[in-house]
């Protein structure tokens, strides 16, 4: 019986919804092939997610609770990742298909002589081994992806890849890591964390519903317009780079090839047009809904459902008519 | 300081994509080929740090012999040199195989600060900078949506879903940037002349010391066994405004029917 490993990612204390994702997928696959799901916890806290951990399915934690996971730039992680590696004989691992992570995964798979596959959809047993559905091109090509024979196999998992359903599991077993850094590890140093996203919307990467605004918008008081929509459906904030380019909102909420790749239950974009690009971010979610004044917009291409009208019309209505429903 | 930039030749976005059946890569020659856009800012950073400290800048393209013109392309922002490497037997790899490729070249030069982009606008997998920042055992400050270099210090701002962290490291080191760190200006008349007269290395796996065993397809701890195109969207429902609000009512309905109210 052979351990799947699902690198847990956190902030604040409480992991993102990917986590859970990735451990309800891992379990899935790790009960058809009679293995367990063994949960790495780099950082304070652990004990306290214990229970959640367990619920969505890991048998077993592996934890660091070192202030060092987070005071230094990714080897810290990468070297308690190798001490967990040790310790259970994985040879699967999945991680949150994030910025950050990445890193982690770039730079453990190199000492481990790994195969990594990034921004995974889906995953398969096809011929007793994992198989990955990739998409490419901006979601245009969808490929199947393996890891080559007797390497430690790496999969990237995309936000909302998988839905999170509780397993009923009881407590996981705790295991610390015996973790020694390296000197190189606390080579590059965080100085200082600035946060400024709001707390009470979902990130974007995340969130069940995204509504993002474009240069239709006009002038950046416009997003008042679409975070008031967005907070009627408890939603993210979204932006195409026209908008970020002007600099009505942040480059971290831009979606599309330079941005961000998100795949919600519900897009709904405003003042967008749909240049390939924006696209490319975007177009692999459930439901695309398009609020745009030019009925010539290919954004109405991907549409399920599409409102040619002004936005400045529309939106205010479109509220109205939500905050009637939800009553 | 000396600075290197690793840049990539891509097929443009907006431009014709086609697979190629018999060995599942993308078909090079189907579309208009650029300079990525991410290595655009890279450039712009490495060409500020010339202009503010004097910096001597080399581009780095691993890539076919018909790269060229992507490298005269990097060229003509500006820079010094440039070093292509080309080899048949790169076909193929994997985004850890091109890393294996580019820390060989970096090794063999000398370099202060190496400038990446945060990804490839093709590729997409960000792993090229974290792994070459490993095999040539330098820390990486990847993300940086601002960058300082102060003598032997190097601060970046990494930028994550909820803003950014402040991180700093002593040189040499290996950053990605994102597009959020600068505007990039376009090439000058002059610039663009220059570049066809900058010094070019061309060196093959041989001239690296890189046995071809460790990279292209054979290599790939990862590959990709078989694609489909995405299937063509349904056409949806569309409704015009017509001033009455019955449009918005209409999407409303739509919505709530969908439970996303
Ligand atoms: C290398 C590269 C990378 C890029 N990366 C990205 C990326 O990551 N993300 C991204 O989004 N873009 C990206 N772009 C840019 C992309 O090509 C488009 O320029 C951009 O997406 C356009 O943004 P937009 O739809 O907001 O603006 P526009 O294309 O100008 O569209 C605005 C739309 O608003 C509509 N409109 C105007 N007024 C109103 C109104 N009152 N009511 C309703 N509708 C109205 C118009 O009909 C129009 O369709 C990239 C481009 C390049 C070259
Ligand atoms: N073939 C290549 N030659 C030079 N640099 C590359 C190559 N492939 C990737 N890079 C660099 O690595 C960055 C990240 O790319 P990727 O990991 O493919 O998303 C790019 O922005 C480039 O700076």
């Amino acid at each position: 019986m052979a351990e799947m490993l699902v690198l847990i990612d956190h902030t604040d204390g409480h992991p993102r919804k990917v986590s859970t994702q990735m451990l309800t997928a891992a379990k899935r696959l790790a009960d058809a092939a009679g293995d367990t799901v063994a949960a790495v916890w780099l950082g304070e806290g652990a004990a306290d997610v214990a229970d959640t951990l367990g619920a969505f399915g890991a048998a077993k934690i592996y934890h660091w609770d070192s202030a060092d996971a987070q005071g230094y730039v990714t080897l810290p992680q990468v070297e308690a990742l190798q001490a967990a590696l040790e310790v259970s004989g994985a040879d699967t691992l999945l991680f949150a298909s994030s910025n950050h992570v990445k890193d982690v995964a770039a730079r453990l798979a190199i000492r481990a002589d790994a195969g990594v596959i990034t921004d995974v959809t889906d995953l398969e047993v096809v011929d007793g081994a994992l198989s990955a559905t990739k998409e490419v091109f901006g979601g245009d090509v969808i490929t199947k992806c393996k890891v080559a024979e007797g390497k430690l196999a790496m999969f990237g998992v995309g936000a909302n890849a998988f839905v999170a359903e509780e397993s009923g599991g009881g407590s996981p077993e705790m295991v610390a890591l015996e973790v020694s850094l390296s000197e190189s590890a606390t080579a590059t140093k965080v100085t200082s964390v600035e946060k400024q996203a709001s707390a009470d919307r979902p990130d974007i990467g995340e969130a069940a519903i995204v509504v993002s605004g474009g240069r239709g918008l006009g002038e950046e008081a416009g997003f008042k317009l679409i975070e008031e929509l967005a907070d009627v459906l408890g939603a993210g904030v979204g932006a195409s780079r026209a908008a970020t380019d002007a600099g009505w909102y942040p480059h971290r909420y831009q979606i599309g090839q330079t941005g961000r790749t998100i795949s919600p239950t519900l897009y709904l974009g405003s003042g967008i047009s749909g240049a390939i690009q924006h696209r490319a971010g975007m177009q692999t979610s459930q439901n695309v809904v398009a609020i745009n004044k030019d009925a010539e917009a290919p954004i109405f291409q991907i549409a399920d459902f599409g409102v040619v009208g002004d936005l400045y019309q529309v939106v205010p209505k479109l509220v109205e008519e939500l905050k009637a429903r939800k009553g | 300081m000396k600075v290197i930039v690793p840049v990539k030749r891509v097929p443009d976005t907006a431009g014709e994509k086609k697979m190629d059946p018999n060995d599942r890569t993308l078909d090079r020659d189907a579309g208009e080929a650029v300079l990525c856009p991410v290595n655009e800012f890279a450039i712009e950073e490495a060409v500020r740090l010339k202009e503010q400290q004097g910096a001597e800048v080399t581009v780095l393209l691993v890539g076919p012999e018909n790269a060229q013109p992507i490298v005269r392309k990097a060229l003509s922002y500006g820079l010094d040199a440039a070093i292509q490497v080309t080899d048949d037997a790169i076909s193929g790899s994997d985004a850890l195989g091109t890393a294996r490729v580019i820390a060989k070249a970096l090794e063999g030069q000398e370099f202060d600060l190496v400038i990446f982009g945060n990804q490839s606008t093709d590729a997409r997998t960000c792993l090229v900078p974290a792994a070459v920042a490993e095999l040539l055992n330098l820390p990486s400050l990847t993300y940086a949506r601002h960058l300082e270099v102060d003598g032997d210090k190097v601060v970046a701002h990494r930028e994550h879903e909820e803003g950014w962290d402040v991180v700093e490291t002593t040189l040499p080191a290996i950053v990605s940037v994102v597009e959020a760190i600068n505007e990039p200006r376009y090439p000058s008349f002059k610039g663009i002349m220059a570049a066809k007269s900058k010094p070019l290395t061309v060196s093959s796996l041989a001239d690296l010391g890189v046995d071809p065993e460790q990279v292209g397809s054979n290599a790939a701890t990862a590959t990709m066994y078989e694609f489909a195109e995405r299937p063509p969207k349904e056409a949806g429902t569309v409704v015009e405004d017509d001033g009455s609000g019955a449009a918005a009512a209409a999407l409303a309905d739509w919505m709530a029917e969908k439970k996303f109210v």
